[in-house]
């Protein structure tokens, strides 16, 4: 079953050494993961200053600079894994530094229908 | 005789379908699924029984059945869209799954159903009617009609948590000893909300109430059978001497009778000579909690002849441990209530108004109705009025209304009698 873990959290409250020390250990779960054949992909994201968004309305493009909604919480990374069920993916996201500090919400991914492999 | 037969084979779904459907949920991950498996597992057993009779282990047959059915209905649906290796795995998943027939891993599965319906994950005010849905087999009907709110909108809930139980893979499982206190906890509020419903004074039908607090009841047995925790002595100890007092705290009129009215030859001694046992087992432990402490508060009431005979100096202690594991305003108060009883009126009224100060309870009947009562008994009519009439501002059940203005005409009688 896989996850997304969805990181949020008050970009300003993170002070320069605590985003290191984050960075550190967020980088040793997901070693961990990977060898335990767990880990999908995961990365932070830059600051939602950086943030562009589009729509089409009417057949129009329309840019704006910025985030999908102004929010106290940003979402700053996401990891996907890949494991047993809900309560193994909590106790993976209980392990992460920013649950401390901000949230974790975790999404179950929505596999799609695959096309047909020709596997045997 | 065939109608002789539907009627045992009637017995056999009364009996088994909650084991049954509690296994099917953990084959199969979804207990919408296990629902239809076993439905059509019945109409099966329907037909093949009239032939063959009853089998030795009927609830295995329906199991096995079930399951066969389960996987034909993941195969046909797999044939409207590709052929997904995904649901591939389910079946194989489901072939592979132990399947065993022993009472004990049966039994176990039921419990895997109430962790699954009471995750911290689905939404409290879903974990509730979900349980009692699924685990205690009572109609969508019965438990709108208990909670007041439309068949429809409690429909929506129970299908709210059987799709994030199936969404979000919420396992069918006995949570590992480090998660299961915090897991345990999550339960046992479900089945002390259950037995709150049924036990509170709500405006709903009384023999429904009734039901809940049995079934209330049912699942803290079981619990009690399969996870022998001194909290689950505790909370079915508290719930067996509250409902030892059912009969006794509203009289013909459905209206409320304070414990110290009460008419005590009512109550139940069966229920509390089992609460009392219960109750002693968890304190022995030394490992009690939150239930077991409220347990023993109501275990002095259950042994005491009359109000008057009551122990209070115990009930205080008994509070003041409450408090340090539940320091809560609600404890609070009915700590007041029980040092009023101690110490006199005027001690009671001075904790109740230093817990008002702190803006605490402002909005709580039962505070209001407490500060009342206690100036009352002071002598102190017309602010003892005045508390009862913010009381009954905030009291929304019918009884509790009720009670309050039969509160306010006593105070009225007794002053024009002077």
């Amino acid at each position: 079953m896989k996850y997304m873990l969805l990181i949020y959290g008050t970009e300003s409250s993170w002070t320069e050494q605590e985003r290191e020390d984050c960075m550190l250990e967020s980088m040793a779960i997901c070693d961990e993961l990977e060898a335990q054949g767990k880990w999908i992909a995961s990365s932070p994201l830059h600051p939602v200053s950086s943030a562009t968004s589009l729509r089409i309305r009417d057949g129009k493009r329309q840019i704006t600079d910025g985030p999908f909604a102004e929010t106290t919480e940003q979402l700053g990374g996401y990891y996907i894994i890949d494991v047993e069920d809900l309560d193994e993916a909590i106790s993976i996201a209980e392990r992460l530094p920013p649950a401390k500090k901000g949230t974790v919400e975790i999404r179950p991914i929505f596999p799609l229908p695959t096309i047909k492999t020709t596997e045997t | 005789m065939p109608s002789d037969l539907s009627l045992q084979i009637e017995a056999v779904y009364r009996a088994e379908s909650g084991k049954v459907l509690a296994t099917l949920a953990r084959l199969l991950g979804d207990i919408d699924l296990a629902e239809e498996a076993l439905q059509e597992a019945f109409v099966a057993a329907l037909k093949a029984w009239r032939r063959k009779g009853i089998p030795a282990q009927p609830a295995a047959w329906l199991i096995s059945t079930g399951r066969f059915k389960a996987i034909d209905a993941i195969r046909k649906r797999s044939r409207l869209h590709e052929l997904e290796p995904e649901l591939q795995a389910r079946i194989e998943d489901i072939q592979a799954a132990n399947l065993s027939f022993a009472e004990r891993d049966i039994q176990d599965d039921r419990l895997r159903l109430i962790f699954a319906c009471c995750h911290p994950a689905i939404d409290p005010s879903v974990q509730v009617p979900l349980t009692l849905r699924e685990v205690c087999g009572l109609s969508t009907e019965d438990i709108a009609a208990a909670f007041l709110v439309p068949t429809a909108t409690m429909a929506q809930r129970i299908v709210r948590g059987k799709s994030k139980i199936r969404a979000a893979k919420i396992p069918f499982a006995i949570p590992d000893a480090s998660e299961l206190p915090e897991r345990l906890d999550s339960v046992l509020s479900v089945v002390y909300l259950v037995f709150n419903e049924g036990y509170s004074a709500s405006s709903g039908d009384s023999a429904l109430r009734g039901e809940l607090s049995q079934e209330a009841i049912r699942l803290a047995r079981l619990l009690l059978q399969l996870l022998p925790d001194s909290e689950v002595k505790g909370l079915l100890a508290l719930m067996l001497l509250h409902e030892s007092r059912r009969t006794a705290r509203t009289d013909a009129r459905d209206d409320i009778v304070l414990l110290e009215d009460q008419d005590r030859r009512l109550w139940d001694r069966g229920l509390i000579e089992e609460g009392l046992q219960l109750v002693q087992a968890s304190l022995a432990t030394q490992e009690f909690g939150f239930y077991t402490v409220q347990a023993a508060i109501s275990a002095v009431h259950a042994e005491s002849p009359s109000s008057s005979a009551t122990d209070w100096a115990q009930i205080v202690a008994l509070y003041n441990i409450l408090l340090q594991i539940d320091p809560s305003p609600v404890v609070e108060l009915n700590r007041a209530v029980a040092v009023a009883m101690r110490d006199g009126p005027q001690a009671g009224l001075e904790i109740v108004d230093t817990l008002f100060a702190k803006q605490e309870l402002r909005r709580y009947h039962l505070a209001h109705s407490a500060r009342g009562e206690l100036l009352r008994r002071l002598g102190q009519e017309s602010q003892a009025e005045s508390a009862f009439l913010t009381a009954l501002s905030l009291a929304k059940q019918e009884p509790e209304r009720r009670f309050l203005q039969r509160r306010l005409q006593s105070l009225g009688a007794s002053e024009s009698a002077k």
